[in-house]
C-alpha cells in the first residue's frame, strides 16, 4: 500500500503529516509506505498511490487521481488521522 | 532536534497581519544565523502561491520554504504573537504561534520533524508555547524527551 503526503514544498508540513500518518497506521496495524512530496510532483509520485493526504488548499490542485483523498485539518491530531485512514482503508 | 538557540525565540511579538507574522519568524531565523534575510520573504511567497496550508493545527503556522542558498544551516525559530492573526485557513485560524523552519536538503530534516511532531502531538503544547513568558520555558517544552517512542 502506498500513501502520499502532499504539501507546497515537500519539506516541513508534509513531513509532519508523514510522521503522524505512520503513527496512525501502526495503531491500525496497517502496513503502508508513506512518502512526503510537493504538489508539483504529485502526478508522478502519487500515480500508484491508494491514498493522498493533504490540506484543504491543495485538493483542487491534485488533478485527476484514482487515489482516495483525505483532507487533514489538524496535522498533529493522530486520532483524526487514524479515524480518516480507517474510514478510507477499512 | 533542529537547532533552536534562544536568539531564534521571539515572544509576544506584534504582527499587523500574517505576512508580518511570517517575516518575524524569518527575522528570528536570521538572528540565529540559520538563514540570510532573503529567506523570510520566500516563506511569505509560499503562502502567496499555495494559500494558508502552513496553518497545520489550531493556532499554529509552520512557515517554511524550499532549501536554497539563503539557508546557512538547518534550524527553526519560534515566534509568539501578542494578538493572534488570521491567515485565511478554513479550520485553524487565528494563529498565535509561528514556527519558522529552514532545511539544507529536503531529506535530512526528517528526525527533527519527528521530534517536532512529538512535541505538538500533545494537544496542550501550542497553548503552552503561546503563553510562554521566557525563552527558557519554550526550550523546556521543545526539549521534552519523546514519550511516544515514535521517532524513526
Amino acid at each position: 500500500m502506498k500513501i502520499v503526503a502532499i504539501c507546497g514544498a515537500g519539506v516541513g508540513t508534509s513531513g509532519i503529516l508523514k510522521v503522524n500518518a505512520e503513527r496512525a497506521l501502526r495503531r491500525l496495524d496497517i502496513e503502508a509506505d508513506v512518502t512526503a512530496a510537493d504538489i508539483a510532483s504529485v502526478s508522478v509520485v502519487a500515480a500508484d498511490a491508494q491514498v493522498i493526504l493533504t490540506s484543504p488548499e491543495f485538493v483542487d490542485s491534485l488533478g485527476k487521481t484514482n487515489a482516495d483523498i483525505i483532507v487533514v485539518e489538524n496535522y498533529f491530531d493522530v486520532d483524526e488521522l487514524t479515524a480518516k485512514l480507517e474510514q478510507a482503508l477499512g | 532536534m533542529l537547532s533552536l538557540p534562544d536568539s531564534a525565540i521571539a515572544l509576544q511579538q506584534h504582527a499587523a497581519d500574517w505576512r508580518e507574522a511570517v517575516l518575524l519568524a524569518g527575522a528570528a531565523l536570521t538572528d540565529a544565523g540559520v538563514t540570510t534575510d532573503e529567506y523570510g520573504p520566500r516563506m511569505v511567497a509560499m503562502v502567496e502561491e499555495f494559500g494558508a496550508y502552513i496553518v497545520i493545527a489550531p493556532g499554529l503556522a509552520l512557515a517554511h520554504a524550499r532549501p536554497g542558498p539563503d539557508v546557512l544551516e538547518s534550524g527553526m525559530s519560534v515566534v509568539t504573537l501578542d494578538e493572534p492573526v488570521v491567515f485565511g485557513h478554513p479550520y485553524n485560524d487565528p494563529v498565535s504561534v509561528v514556527l519558522g523552519l529552514a532545511v539544507i536538503t529536503a531529506d535530512e530534516h526528517v528526525s527533527g520533524i519527528a521530534e517536532l511532531a512529538n512535541v505538538f502531538n500533545d494537544p496542550t503544547a501550542i497553548d503552552r508555547v503561546a503563553r510562554a513568558a521566557t525563552q527558557g520555558e519554550v526550550q523546556a517544552l521543545f526539549q521534552r524527551p519523546s514519550e511516544t517512542g515514535g521517532v524513526e
